[in-house]
């Protein structure tokens, strides 16, 4: 099998494609944004502990 | 409480206390990261490399290494977070309650993911995006389910009392879960029978089976990741006023 023939899917390129990159996005999504959102409150929480010092 | 030995309630009790929790998990996640991609990657090798073509649907079929293990977790998931809201609701385990919600996004995703690309791989094979049959109707039901939760959840601002509130319409919903599973034997309908839980031998080809058993392994330690990711969060949140969040502020700065 070539690469070419890989990434054709015998015809279904779309519709093979299409649905593991969407679920790629979903998952990583789900992965990253609690993590940035996380990340984010912790730095809010320690100026704030800074200031009340 | 007194009939579980002391030293099996003690850790379950260290376990569920919110700066253990936070810390434990941290510690885990390296762990469970490699886990997952030993799961994931000889999954998807094997799964749109080495397994053959399908003899019907051609390559069309790959799509199911991702729509069945979805759909599995979409399930079990669904249930984890019932179980987990009636533990928070009878015990008023703050923990439980965290598990409960942190489960309903990446519910709703896994939900999402297994009724697009069912919408994906029906196209070709059926000729058409969406039918309101029982398998794919209750399957939407279930989205709207946990979109309820997660909606729920956001309007109560007492997070207590929003847990509350969750776990019962989540225990509601569970009349939704065997009718999902028994759809396609208790209708007829354009989605095709179960092959691989069936009682007697399922019916697939090793080659194909082999991959998709690990693909559904590395979605229910992406669920565990996901969800310890999101519980992180939502204790952070809850706890932000807590002493063990200022210490652990004070240690970092």
């Amino acid at each position: 099998m070539t690469i070419q023939e890989f990434f054709a899917m015998g015809g279904y390129a779309f519709y093979v494609w299409t649905s593991y990159g969407l679920t790629l996005i979903v998952l990583l999504a789900n992965i990253i944004l609690p993590i940035v959102q996380r990340k984010k409150l912790l730095r809010e929480l320690a100026l704030k502990q800074q200031r009340h010092r | 409480m007194f009939l579980i030995p002391d030293p099996v309630g003690r850790f379950f009790h260290r376990m569920a206390s919110p700066p253990h929790f936070y810390a434990l998990t941290e510690k885990l996640m390296p762990w469970l990261v490699v886990l997952f991609l030993l799961l994931l990657l000889p999954g998807l090798y094997g799964g749109l490399v080495l397994a053959p073509p399908d003899y019907q649907q051609g390559d069309s079929y790959r799509i199911i290494y991702i729509h069945v293990p979805s759909a599995w977790m979409s399930l079990f998931i669904y249930m984890v977070m019932a179980t987990a809201g009636a533990i928070g609701l009878v015990w008023r385990i703050k923990l439980a309650e965290i598990v409960a919600i942190s489960s309903a996004s990446i519910g709703a995703s896994f939900t999402f993911i297994a009724l697009v690309t069912g919408s994906l791989w029906g196209k070709p094979m059926w000729g058409t995006w969406w039918v309101w049959d029982a398998r794919l109707t209750s399957e939407l039901i279930l989205l709207f389910l946990y979109l309820g939760v997660i909606g729920l959840y956001g309007a109560i601002d007492d997070k207590r009392t929003a847990s509350k509130a969750v776990a019962i319409l989540a225990l509601v919903g569970v009349v939704n879960i065997p009718i999902i599973h028994y759809s396609v034997e208790w209708w007829n309908t354009l989605h095709q029978g179960p092959t691989v839980t069936k009682m007697d031998k399922p019916s697939i080809h090793v080659s194909m089976l082999v991959p998709l058993l690990l693909m559904a392994a590395a979605f229910k330690l992406y669920y565990v990741i996901a969800m310890l990711q999101r519980a992180r969060l939502e204790l952070l949140q809850r706890e932000r006023n807590a002493q063990w969040v200022k210490a652990m502020l004070e240690k970092r700065a």
